[in-house]
């Protein structure tokens, strides 16, 4: 099965290295397009950088060589260097060696190692600007949810008129300051909100103070209607597998709402934190999950 | 100094940048000077450049940073920067765009970003640099990094402006970032087949080594095409830009709207031409044949979306994505009149694409408003304003004798000689989906009529406006005067287009591309 | 028809030519809505310095020279290049001369209506007469495009100038029909031309590279026609036409001097110029299908004068005898004779001078009685005689009675006709004529010999005297053309 020249052998075994990059490449590629959350995106975004700085450091791997500084042996500085005794000699020795084709076999490429530094630097750069405009993403809109994010881009499109969208943004914020946190939970039971105000500074409050209520509405934009719909497949739906209800959802908006459900579970652990640990909780438990598939 | 006029073109922004930010802490005021005035320095260094490119025998300056040298072969390793007739004009319309836009963004950094100035500029000059150093590098890593120096600034821009931009961004992050890590892929695969970074050492490696028929060379070709494709906003992969460019802030779209799109426009002939070579890109791969036809369709759903838009940035970002299709479509037809008109396209739209964004920006200050609705009665109130952005649209549709009309000439005499038909009609197509969009534009600025056909006023020029929503007003002469500049550069690049097509030509002779004419 | 040898001089007047109204542009903006005084003197000025400018150079060319002057290279072998030839020149003299004569009326007109933004009319009436100039001294192709183009948008503003309901629908189908057929067929054809012939060396020239096109083979020479002809759809042949009766929501010195004259004899004037000077007659008349453009031609004349019979409206009912009179010099250039192109030539000045009068006349009526359709004219020749007068004579031109101008014209066209062997469209233009008398003379017959009843006679009520002088005037000129017709036709090389 693993004689020389099968398939198998020359992807399993001689690259190896390559067919994880592969693997790697597509995981954060699919991350990247078809989760909802902003910071599994930006996972997705670091495998896919990751992936590609293993292929580089793959191309520069030699069988048998090693690390790219001078071997002993051919080092001009080093004890076994050709030491003649006078000093001048040694003085024009001190510039760097030209190595011959044969020496230079010896040692790893190092070339593909060093672009990967300004890759990482870059990678690392990019990362970081993202976080920063999650941060402001989440201040804004008060939610890491694509669907959401793009439901409320809607609803202040839309104006002054009350759209659907509109009015179950709005009314997520009344709703959840008077049942309060304990209203996470048993979800499907709470009553319809009594007044649909559209006074909602929600923006403004959420960004700059994360206290309790703040953080739960921004959590939960779950519309009284949406509730109903989300009831009926509560019950089944968002204790156990998280993930499912959740690919489903970045699919249809109306069915978006099994993910508030899941965010409210780290909510209350993490309640009176800032709202970057919130955010942190919950980008750390899809990280397991990624891999597995 | 004179000598080194290639360096001094990225050392004014990128020290400009460093000074805004270290000074900008102390005075808010001084970024602005700072920023003219790098913008004004480098825009020197680059004509000093274009006339020592000129001037040199083969046409090309070649400047190696750090004193490496790259006489053996294969052409190695260091950072070379390699100017030649097509790097050198478009860092110049980088350069020229630039100094535009900074003289213009006084007014609105103060006041979309009000205490912001610092930062922004800091990105500002450090985004010029990028992009100027993308044209003139000759290092497809060094590109890479470039790029995302480029992209980076790009994101932090346009992320400057409403939440909604941030949000904008954050998808432009995603996609930018998917392209310039699947260009990266593609130069690893580069590197692996010829062992250099050099442009010129890989093109001289390919052929010396007979790698045309390489699959490895093939898959990076289609990698660094993707890449590129991607971040130049081609139909399928535009989705980034509408959002990114309207939201952003005033200076912000007008700075990028024109260039980023082109500047990777330029990537693509380079990596074209100069980095795999005429033969391998379009002898020995399929793309030849297909990417016509993706061109057919990205130009076709960009208009028709341009079309469906009410809003002036919006609608102009739609059309970018137009005009980046009959770019890519100008070099796939493959042929010498298609490379020159998609090169004089990339110059004049450039040119015109920052015509009408400081139009639409100052549109925007006066009348508070881009949408469509909002717009009545502008051409008593603004005249000149709005004659500077119609210049603009009329360039877009290609009327003589705006710069536009002579591109748009050049697609289509390529187009003909390699009769790419379909190319050709779609051409037109997107043509009058313009003449619609402008000239509806027009009367909805010039008529008094709404758009279900109702009379607004009494008729006899009676606008349904009162005194004051007509009363003639401009708007501040910092903005409007480089309105009116970039307006008259557009007629004066379209009147002496012969002139800079004789330069691209020059260019172009090295190549060896079908000129196709005879029966 | 150029003739092999010419003297070519190297003169500044076509150029003055052109600029004189942008110049004059200049001064109209600048005196504004509250000088108009002052701003109406500047496009007075601007006409007369035009019209010298062209009427100087009329000696020189019947002395048998051409007179050239280049701007600038816009392509590397074709530059944008000013040639007065004979044809040319009698085009630009026929725009240049009722410039004038409009100016006159415009100010009669505009003032008598209290019309608003008159600032803007008159300075985009100098941009388009600027481009009317360019396009009748354009040398080549590329040039009569440039300033085809430029009139094209130009005339947007005065059709649209009511800003009302009516001028958008009016607008639209104006300029979707030209800038549709300009860009879309135009331009391929032009690109088609420089690419294809010669290695794209051909510049296009009108006089160096006549019958160039004879390389290509006769299918493409066939679909090369037919883009020109229909590109240019300013000439309103048939299935393109229907942009000329949208265009008449403008007010009525833009329909008179625009849509009677200067627009759409840019039209035909570009058609004539691909016919003659880029495919040449011989090789148009070597052309098989060329045979169903003189049946467009025909079609176009007939239709269009029963659908003028339909109309009420005046100046719709012009605008459709206008788009028949187009036909008449399409169909002229089409026969590909030099009779047949003389005569067209020669039309354009004829219809021009006869329809510029009719409109004037229409608007007149409608300054003087705010009437609009031919039913309401009754009785109106007591009260306006020297308008319905006008109105009578320059039916009868454009009829093509003599002794008026728009006999001669026709004249020609027959001969070109018959030389041809083409008997069958002598018959059209017969039936023709006879419809043109069926739409046209009942108008100025109502306006004379039925009388209102229910109105007293109120004697009588003329327009302006700056209305009614030009329309005079312009009336003389039909006569004046009639006995004109012989330096005329020596000029456009018909006659030695």
């Amino acid at each position: 099965m693993f004689e020389d020249g099968s398939i198998i052998n020359e992807l399993f075994i001689e690259r190896l290295n390559y067919l994880i990059y592969v693997v790697l490449l597509l995981i954060g590629l699919h991350a990247m397009i078809a989760k909802n959350n902003l910071i599994k995106k930006l996972i997705g975004m670091s495998i896919f950088q990751t992936a590609i700085i293993l292929f580089y450091v793959s191309v520069g791997v030699k069988e048998g060589a090693t690390i790219p500084i001078y071997l002993p042996e051919h080092d001009p500085h080093g004890s076994h260097a050709s030491h003649s005794d006078g000093n001048e000699t040694e003085q024009s020795n001190h510039g760097p060696v030209v190595l011959d084709a044969e020496l230079v076999k010896g040692y790893s490429n190092p070339l593909p190692h060093v672009l990967m530094l300004t890759a990482i630097v870059v990678g690392v750069a990019t990362l970081g600007l993202a976080l920063a405009l999650c941060l402001r993403i989440y201040q804004g809109y008060g939610t890491i949810e694509e669907d959401e994010i793009l439901a409320k881009i809607e609803g202040q499109e839309m104006g002054t008129k009350p759209s659907v969208v509109v009015k179950s943004v709005d009314s997520s914020k009344p709703a959840t300051s008077q049942s309060a946190k304990p209203a996470s939970k048993p979800k499907g039971s709470s009553s319809p909100s009594p007044k649909r105000s559209k006074a909602s500074p929600r923006t403004k409050a959420k960004a700059t103070s994360p206290t309790t209520k703040a953080k739960t509405s921004g959590a939960k934009p779950v519309s009284p209607k949406r509730k109903a719909a989300a009831s009926k497949s509560t019950t089944t739906g968002s204790k156990k597998s998280p993930a499912k209800p959740k690919t489903a959802a970045s699919k249809s908006t109306t069915k978006a709402k099994p993910k508030p459900r899941a965010k409210p579970k780290a909510k209350p652990t993490a309640r009176a934190k800032a709202t970057s640990t919130a955010k942190k909780a919950t980008a750390s438990k899809p990280k397991p999950k990624t891999p597995k598939k | 100094m004179m000598e080194n006029a290639i360096a001094w073109i990225l050392i004014f922004p990128l020290f400009g940048s460093v000074a805004c930010a270290i000074l900008g802490m102390g005075n808010k005021k001084i970024c602005y000077p700072i920023a003219v005035l790098s913008m004004a320095g480098s825009l020197w260094a680059g004509i000093e450049a274009l006339r020592q490119v000129i001037a040199s025998e083969e046409h090309t300056i070649s400047y190696i940073f750090g004193g490496w040298t790259l006489d053996q072969y294969p052409r190695g390793v260091g950072i070379e920067f390699y100017a030649d007739i097509l790097g050198i004009l478009i860092t110049l319309v980088v350069l020229g765009v630039g100094l535009i836009v900074a003289i213009y963004s006084k007014l609105p950094v103060q006041e979309e970003t009000p205490g912001k100035e610092p930062l922004f500029y800091t990105l500002f000059l450090l985004q010029i640099t990028g992009l100027a150093g993308i044209c003139l590098t000759g290092d497809a890593f060094n590109l890479y990094v470039l790029i995302e120096v480029a992209a980076l600034t790009g994101y932090g821009l346009i992320a400057m402006g409403s939440n909604r931009a941030a949000a904008a961004t954050f998808n432009y992050v995603m996609l930018g970032t998917i392209g310039a890590s699947l260009y990266l892929l593609g130069v690893g695969y580069i590197y692996i087949k010829t062992g250099t970074l050099n442009m010129i050492g890989i093109q001289q490696a390919i052929e010396a080594n007979g790698l045309a028929d390489s699959a490895t060379m093939q898959v990076a070709f289609v990698l660094v095409g993707i890449g590129i494709l991607i971040k130049m906003a081609f139909f399928p992969f535009h989705a980034w830009l509408p959002n990114a460019y309207c939201n952003a802030p005033t200076t912000t779209s007008c700075l990028l709207a024109p260039l980023v799109t082109k500047v990777m426009i330029y990537v693509m002939i380079r990596m074209v031409l100069s980095v795999f070579g005429v033969e391998f890109s379009f002898e020995s791969t399929m793309w030849v044949d297909v990417m016509p036809w993706l061109v057919v369709v990205a130009i076709l759903c960009a208009a028709i979306m341009a079309l469906a838009q009410r809003e002036i940035k919006r609608m102009l970002a739609y059309l970018i994505v137009a005009e980046v299709g009959y770019m890519v479509g100008g070099i796939w037809i493959y042929n010498y009149y298609g490379f020159i008109g998609s090169i004089f396209h990339v110059i004049s739209d450039a040119c015109m694409t920052l015509c009408l964004f400081l139009g639409a920006g100052l549109i925007l200050r006066k009348a508070k408003t881009t949408k469509f609705d909002g717009l009545r009665g502008l051409f008593g109130k603004m005249p000149l304003t709005m004659t500077g952005f119609f210049i603009g649209g009329f360039s877009i549709i290609g009327l003589p004798p705006t710069c536009g009309f002579f591109s748009k000439w050049y697609l289509i005499t390529g187009g003909m000689v390699s009769q790419r038909w379909e190319y050709m009609v779609v051409l037109m197509f997107s043509t009058m989906v313009m003449v619609v969009l402008f000239f509806r534009l027009i009367e909805r600025i010039h008529l008094a009529v709404t758009e279900s056909g109702e009379n607004l006023g009494h008729g006899h020029g009676d606008l349904g406006l009162n005194a004051e929503q007509t009363r003639f007003d401009e708007g501040p002469l910092s903005m409007l005067i480089p309105l009116l500049v970039s307006a008259t550069i557009v007629i004066v690049v379209g009147i002496y287009n012969q002139d800079v097509v004789s330069l691209i030509e020059i260019f172009l002779s090295d190549y060896n591309l079908p000129r196709g004419t005879g029966h | 028809m150029s003739a092999p040898e010419v003297t070519v001089i190297e003169d500044i007047r076509p150029l003055i030519a052109l600029v004189a109204p942008l110049i004059g542009l200049i001064g109209i903006v600048w005196a504004g809505e509250k000088r108009r005084n002052l701003r109406e003197t500047f496009t007075f000025l601007a006409a007369i310095v035009q019209a010298s400018a062209v009427l100087s150079m009329v000696p020189l060319l019947l002395g048998g020279g051409i007179i050239e002057f280049h701007i600038w290279q816009i392509f590397t072998n074709v530059p944008l290049l000013l040639r007065v030839d004979g044809f040319g020149l009698l085009f630009a003299c026929v725009a240049s001369l009722l410039w004038i004569a409009t100016t006159v009326y415009a100010i009669g007109y505009m003032r008598g209506l209290h019309e608003h933004a008159q600032t803007r009319f008159y300075s985009f009436f100098a941009i388009s007469l600027s481009a009317t100039m360019g396009v009748a001294f354009s040398a080549n192709l590329l040039t009569i495009y440039f300033f085809y183009e430029m009139l094209s948008v130009s005339t947007f503003p005065l059709v649209t100038h009511m800003q009302d309901k009516e001028a958008r629908t009016g607008g639209r189908t104006y300029l979707g029909y030209l800038l549709f057929t300009s860009l879309c067929l135009l331009l391929p054809a032009l690109s088609w031309c420089y690419v294809w012939l010669d290695g794209g060396t051909v510049t296009m020239d009108f006089l160096a590279d006549t019958g160039k096109v004879g390389e290509f083979s006769q299918t493409t020479q066939i679909i090369l026609l037919a883009l020109f002809t229909f590109g240019f759809a300013k000439a309103g042949l048939m299935p393109l036409h229907s942009w000329l009766p949208g265009a008449m929501v403008a007010p009525t010195p833009v329909s008179a001097l625009l849509h009677a004259v200067a627009v759409v004899k840019v039209g035909v004037f570009c058609v004539i110029r691909v016919y003659s000077d880029i495919f040449g007659t011989e090789v148009l008349r070597e052309l098989d299908g060329e045979d169903w453009l003189i049946g467009i031609a025909c079609a176009t004349i007939l239709i269009s004068s029963l659908i003028a019979l339909s109309q009420d409206n005046l100046k719709r009912r012009l605008a459709f005898s206008t788009i028949g009179q187009l036909g008449y010099v399409v169909l002229g250039a089409t026969l590909a004779t030099d009779m047949g192109i003389g005569g067209s030539v020669l039309h354009i000045a004829m219809h021009a001078c006869g329809k510029i009068t009719l409109f004037f006349c229409a608007g007149a009526i409608f300054v003087a009685s705010g009437k609009k359709y031919v039913s309401q004219l009754r009785g109106l020749g007591r009260r306006m005689p020297i308008t319905m007068g006008a109105f009578m004579i320059g039916s009868l031109s454009v009829i093509g009675l003599p002794p008026l101008g728009g006999f001669v014209s026709k004249w020609y066209i027959a001969l070109g006709a018959l030389d041809r062997d083409a008997i069958w469209v002598v018959g059209v233009l017969l039936v023709s004529s006879l419809l043109n008398v069926f739409y046209l003379l009942p108008v100025a017959v109502t306006a004379f010999f039925r009388t209102d009843e229910t109105e007293e006679n109120p004697g009588i009520q003329e327009a302006p005297m700056a209305c009614v002088v030009p329309l005079a005037l312009t009336a003389l000129g039909c006569f004046v053309l009639f006995f004109l017709s012989d330096p005329l036709l020596r000029l456009v090389k018909i006659i030695e």
